[in-house]
This record gives C-alpha cells, structure tokens and sequence, in this order.
C-alpha cells in the first residue's frame, strides 16, 4: 500500500486552495472547501477503522464510489456524519456487516450484456472443449447469477462435465446466495430475454424449477462450481485457470490496486489462457497489456500470448 | 465576479436525444472544458446514440470509458447501464452500483459526484424529463459553489424534470438550448 501518497492527498486537501473569487465571498467559499475535505478525511478514517480492525482493506477503491456508498449507509444509519459511523461500527459488528454489504453489493443478472455471452460461446467455447479438463474462475461473482449462466453455456456445449468452476467473492453473503442457487422470480423475463439474445437455443426454464416466486436452478448445474471467499485486495493467486471472468469489478479499483489484481490473474492463468473484463473496462492501461492479445474488443475478451518476448 | 469553470455537466431524459443534438450542434469546436452527460438510455442500447449526434457536433462525442484520460472540449456519455463519477482528480469512475430514481446512468450521481470534485468551477445543466432525477444533484452543486442553468420549461418536451430542478435548487438561469449553448460558451470563454 502506498501510505505516503495517500498522506499527501489527505493533507493537500485540507490547505485552502487559492480562489479566483472576490474577498466578500472568500470565506465562503473556504468554508465550502473545509466542508469537503473533511468529508474525505471523514471516508479515510473510517476506512482505515475497517482495515485495523476488520481486515478489509478499501483504501484503494475508486473514492468517488466508495464515498457514495458510504453515504448511503449514512443515511440509513441516522448519522449527521460519517465520522460517526466509525464508533458505531467498531462496537457493534452487526453493524459493520451492515457497512460491508452497502460496500461490496453488486447487481447482476443472468447472461447480463448478452452479447458478450454470444461471443462466449463462438470464440471461446470451442477452445475450451479441446481440453480433457477446464478451470474457470469468475472473481466477483456477487450472488452467482452469471456462474449459473455460464454453467449453462458449459452444458449446451456438452463440457460441463469436465469443467470445474471456481466462483469467489468478498462478501458472505452474496457467495450464500450463489451457493444455494435460488432467485426471485420476478426478474425472469429480462433473464429469458437475455439467455435467447446470447445465442441460447431452449428454453431458460429447461434448468430451473419454479416454485411460486421462487426459482430454484438443477443440482446438475452446481455440481462443478465452488464458492469461495476470496479478496481479490489482499488474498493470492488461484490455480491456472483457462478462462477468467472478471467484469464491473476493476472499476471500483483505483489504478494501483488494478494493477495488483491483473498480475494476480496472469500468474492464475495458463499460456493461451482467456481473460474477460467488462464492456467499458480495458486491459489497455495495466502493466500486463503486452503479454495479451485481443479476442473482442466490443466484448473485453483477451488471450495469453504463448510466446512472450 | 470574475471565475473560470472546469467542467459542465449535463442531465437529459425523456426527449433528451433532440435537446442534446441542439445544444451540442451550438458549442463551437473550441469549446474550452470537458462536458459529462448522463442521458436515461436502456442498457441494450448501441452506439447509434453517439452516431448520431456526432453527426451536427464539432465536438468530439463518446461513452465513457473506465480509467479514462479527460480531455477538454470531449463530450463524454454515460454509457448504458453504468453510472457516471467524476472523481477529485477529475478523472471519470464507472460503476453499477443499484439504480438512482429509476435510473442507471442517474443524473444524480453525475452532479453530486462532480458537484464534489469540481465545487464551484463547475456548471451544470438540467434539460428535458419525465422524473426528477437531477434535482438533488442541482442542490448539491449550489452548495459547492457552481452554476446551475435550466432548460425553460415551456420549450421543453417533458417539462417535469426542469421543473423539478426549478423548485429544488436555486438556480442561475432558466432558458431555450440556443441561449444554453451560447451561456455555456460565454462562462468558459477564456
């Protein structure tokens, strides 16, 4: 972690820019800046707190998100200031499991940009199925709506016998919700939507049973998959993988922390191996750029070069 | 009172496409700061938006991107489904955090967003909709110290949402989108 430049951020927010404004409305205008840095210095706090004494390190997130959710937990917590929720969460864990849940939730839905599933299925399927055995691993898997989708990707191509599917996240809850592979209803026809837009020739219905608002996902489809807890902050490297899955996570990292975690799926991925991003995410600005080629721009899929210079 | 501006951001919903192709059409080419739009859109949405309003601009149009490079005189979209943040260093963030009065991209997010990072070297501007989304955002860019400028709403399509800004926030000024353009020109002219 670089401790030094976060210090010098920090700080240079609290002196007073220089200001174009007249006299009369300079102290306002300060007292709008102090306003604001104290806020940031408010998130750096708490942040810090979380780290000491929880273990989960954000201080590398992209500010302008983190910031938000936290407000958000803000809100529902009754706080006039952020600086408040940093006693409420040390004394009451209940409450930081609160916190992470706003910190770490992220939508999903089955085969969501189903184009990138279309492309799936064209360009990386047919690789997949020249090997006995397959490993994926989909890092961020928030509460498994893809895995699933990719699960039945793997079936229709007649290979999900002999692929294991490695699904982690950092948040408990959201991996309980993977695992037991049951959702609400209620979103069905968007998902049946996108399940025939990606390319799905059946019927969505073919790998569920419905229960009332309830739908539960065969037994079948989870037999390869594992869910585990993993912190893609602070935790290592995960086998060779074939295929990596990885999308809308790296946005919420700052460029540092980026970085970190595109070594850490190189050094998880075997020569040839495939990378998956999301649709407006790039592997373009990262250290590894070099030793990948590209799949599909449009979709984010990139392939480990075999030969590195 | 003699400032300079860094920035403007714009929020567009129903009817929002033909507003921006006006507003857009009337920014010259050496338009002096970057512009962010968050216009409603589905998230299946293609590029078929960015072609065509860069057809009348002189201003290069795009969606966003993760990570970035901001450069003056770019317009930069919201892209479908993802919201839009500007962070302290003025570079743009992305996220798909859960949806904003309805809506992913939110106006909201934008403007609070860039309300923070900019304070009051930024403008802001709220066009036609349907819903209010925009209007905590224009609140918080008055308290940061910025401009806010509303499209009058008898010239609007949908009049709700610059309305909704008109009620909520101080504003600076209520007008069509030729005298938008021209304002916004005047502001940031060097």
């Amino acid at each position: 972690m670089n401790d030094k430049s976060e210090q010098t951020t920090v700080q240079s927010g609290l002196i007073k820019p220089s200001s174009d404004e007249s006299e009369a409305s300079f102290d306002e205008a300060s007292e709008r800046d102090d306003a604001k840095s104290l806020e940031t210095l408010e998130v750096r706090l708490l942040l810090d707190a979380v780290k000491q004494y929880y273990g989960y390190d954000f201080l590398n997130y992209a500010p302008a998100s983190i910031k938000r959710r936290i407000q958000e937990f803000q809100k529902e917590a009754g706080c006039h200031h952020i600086a408040e929720l940093i006693s409420l969460i040390l004394h009451d864990e209940a409450m930081f499991g609160k916190l992470l849940r706003y910190m770490s939730v992220i939508v999903t839905e089955m085969f969501r940009d189903p184009p990138f599933f279309l492309k799936l299925r064209e360009e990386v399927i047919p690789w997949l199925k020249t090997w006995p055995f397959i490993k994926i691993w989909h890092a961020g898997c928030a509460t498994g709506e893809e895995v699933y989708s990719m699960a039945i990707l793997l079936e229709e191509a007649g290979i999900l016998d002999r692929a294991q599917i490695y699904a982690t996240d950092l948040n408990e809850e959201s991996l309980q919700i993977a695992r037991r592979g049951i959702y609400h209803a209620d979103t069905l026809p968007l998902h049946e939507e996108n399940y025939t837009k990606s390319g799905g020739s059946g019927s969505l219905s073919q790998y569920y049973r419905q229960r009332y608002s309830s739908l539960k996902f065969h037994r079948r489809l989870s037999e390869n998959m594992t869910f585990a807890s993993h912190n893609l902050v602070t935790d290592g490297v995960f086998g060779e993988m074939h295929l990596i899955i990885c999308r809308n996570v790296l946005i919420y990292f700052n460029r540092d922390l980026k970085n970190r975690v595109f070594n850490l799926f190189n050094d998880s991925m075997c020569l040839k191996g495939v990378l998956c991003l999301g649709s407006r995410e790039s592997i373009r600005f990262a250290d590894i750029d070099s030793l990948y080629e590209t799949v599909d721009a449009h979709q984010k899929i990139y392939r480990k070069k075999t030969v590195v210079k | 009172m003699e400032r300079t501006f860094s920035a403007v951001v714009i929020g567009a919903s129903a009817g929002g496409i033909e507003a921006l192709d006006i507003l857009f059409s009337a920014l010259n080419k050496d338009f002096s700061v970057p512009v962010f739009v968050v216009k409603h859109i589905d998230a299946g949405v293609n590029n078929g938006i960015i072609d065509y309003l860069s057809k009348s601009s002189a201003l290069p149009i795009s969606f966003s991107d993760d990570q970035e490079l901001v450069e003056n005189g770019h317009i930069y979209m919201a892209p479908p489904g993802y919201h839009m943040l500007i962070e302290d260093d003025h570079s743009i963030s992305l996220s798909v955090d859960r949806k904003i009065t309805y809506s992913r991209p939110s106006i909201d997010v934008l403007f609070e967003s860039a309300a923070d990072a900019f304070s009051s070297r930024l403008i802001g501007v709220v066009l036609t909709g349907a819903n209010r989304d925009g209007s905590a955002g224009a609140q918080r860019i008055k308290q940061r110290g910025g401009v806010v400028l509303v499209q009058e709403p008898t010239t609007a399509e949908y009049d709700v949402m610059p309305k909704a800004a008109i009620a909520d926030a101080d504003v600076d000024g209520v007008m069509d989108l030729l005298a938008l353009a021209d304002r916004l020109t005047e502001l940031t002219g060097q």
